[in-house]
């Protein structure tokens, strides 16, 4: 193994590699946002909507669990920016060209958003619901119950299934190499495809992405302590 | 990491079911057929005839690689929990690192790696090169199947460490009371046990395992996904091969849960 390739500057492909790793962890905490913005949306629509919504939601969560990661980036890359450009077209304006950033958080927090919606479902209701209604009873209004009441005490319930997400978050965003965005993994088939040393820049890019996942695992193991605080400790 | 949901969060409990005829279902049920009927109607379709049989060839790929990979992933998930839970240090270390790569770092990663890089390295051995084993080494396939197959096992090793840990000790201990052998105790007691405790989960492990079969298209192996991009190639189209493709993957994910749970049905179990 030949280590020097890995050098920062470019005769070596390091830097390439960790600019590569920063747009995937652009990726990651974008998509990751909006998935949790759906998210919430998503079940206090599934919980407190009217009927045709909850019938909605249940369609998107279904269709996004049920189909291929793969084939709902590619379908939403080319549906995202098609649609852009209609609206576009429609308001009379020239169509623009999207980045492709915008385009793979647009995607990653779809598929995001479906999951984040069941996970903050089940946790939203394992609330005792007294506190929920003592909120309504002091006469806060339905918003101002979800940011006192609501999402707080439901942080308990929700971390570990949010966690699991941010890890998949992180993962998923290796599937933008199929369409071409270069994010790390990419960028690695890349410079082992030009340098002909597969082994050194997969294990490299490996070794990253491992390292993103075990410093979030630390990070997620602070959350959960802080978010649990107060609570009875399970047997 | 990998807690035991059950115990964070109560079991969820549908709602009381409600009929699909309710007015406003109708409703959506007559939109949703409506866009359909628009899509079959103003689409191209007049492709699928000519690549039909490439199209079953190719999902009868995708099934065969899911079940062989689900399956002998099982088969090496239980030496992985185990090793966990009573392994002795090395071993329990060496099982926890191999669960912690493989579900740190991203599949197609994983997948590149085997084939692109294990690929070129095997090519350079001439003892490699003049073996038996060559001609099979030369091809996408095997690849693709270990990359699956070990991404199976390290996520169902996981819940495998679970379910062995969470037998309850008496059982165990019974069993040893009755003057068992720790083989015997594991063959007739731990290992049913532990695997029943697991079945929940299998059916989500499945679906996932399904989900993440298109990967193998991008190293040249022959599944519905990479048909259906060599229509997208011919044909130039955009959405329809794609949306026949989401509908395939629909489908077979909506006949797997629905056997999962006919089979989950059939296992005696104490209702909580």
């Amino acid at each position: 193994m030949d280590l020097s390739l890995l050098a920062l500057s470019p005769p070596g492909w390091g830097g390439v590699l960790l600019a590569g790793l920063f747009s995937s962890l652009q990726l990651a905490v974008g998509g990751y946002l909006l998935g949790l913005v759906i998210g919430v949306g998503g079940a206090s629509g599934k919980l407190y909507g009217g009927p045709i919504v909850r019938d909605l939601l249940e369609v998107y969560t279904t269709l996004v669990r049920a189909i291929p990661e793969l084939v709902l980036i590619l379908l939403l890359y080319y549906a995202g920016t098609d649609l852009v450009n209609q609206l576009m077209h429609l308001l009379g304006l020239p169509s623009m060209d999207i980045s492709g950033l915008a385009t793979g958080i647009f995607v990653i927090g779809v598929v995001q958003g479906a999951y984040s919606t069941e996970v903050l479902r089940g946790a939203i209701k394992a609330i005792p619901a007294g506190e929920i209604e003592a909120a309504r009873a002091y006469g806060m209004s339905p918003f101002l119950t979800l940011r006192r009441v609501t999402l707080p005490a439901m942080l308990p319930y929700a971390v570990p299934g949010l966690s699991n997400l941010w890890l998949i978050a992180t993962k998923d965003t290796a599937l933008l190499a199929v369409v071409g965005f270069s994010e790390l993994t990419l960028v690695t088939r890349q410079a082992a495809g030009s340098t002909k040393h597969y082994m050194t820049f997969f294990l490299a890019a490996g070794a990253l992405y491992l390292a993103v996942t075990l410093v979030s695992n630390v990070i997620i193991g602070m959350i959960e302590k802080r978010a649990r605080r107060g609570m009875v400790r399970e047997a | 990491m990998i807690k035991d949901e059950a115990t964070i969060l109560p079991a969820y409990k549908p709602p009381k079911a409600r009929s699909l005829l309710e007015p406003h279902r109708l409703f959506l049920m007559a939109v949703f057929a409506g866009i359909f009927a628009c899509a079959v109607i103003y689409m191209r379709w007049d492709w699928l005839p000519k690549y039909q049989d490439r199209l079953i060839a190719g999902i009868w790929q995708t099934l065969v690689l899911l079940f062989t990979t689900a399956f002998f992933g099982f088969l090496l998930a239980v030496p992985l929990g185990l090793a966990q839970v009573t392994g002795p240090k090395p071993l329990k270390w060496l099982a926890n690192g191999f669960c912690t790569i493989i579900r740190g770092t991203p599949l197609l990663l994983q997948l590149w790696l085997l084939y692109y890089g294990l690929g070129s390295l095997f090519a350079q051995f001439p003892e490699i090169r003049q073996s038996f084993m060559w001609p099979y080494l030369r091809q996408a396939w095997p690849y693709g199947f270990t990359a699956l197959m070990l991404s199976f096992a390290a996520y169902e090793g996981e819940v495998m460490r679970g379910a062995f840990a969470g037998v309850p000790r008496g059982e165990l201990e019974a069993a040893r009371a009755f003057g068992m052998r720790p083989f015997t105790m594991f063959r007739r007691i731990w290992l049913p046990r532990a695997i029943h405790r697991s079945l929940p989960t299998l059916n989500g492990e499945t679906v996932l395992q399904l989900k993440s079969t298109p990967l193998v298209a991008t190293i040249t192996v022959v599944d519905t996904y990479s048909v259906i991009s060599k229509v997208r190639q011919d044909t130039f189209l955009t959405y329809e091969p794609l949306l026949l493709l989401a509908l395939i993957y629909l489908v077979l994910t909506g006949i797997l849960v629905v056997a999962f749970r006919f089979l989950e049905n059939r296992i005696p179990s104490r209702g909580a």
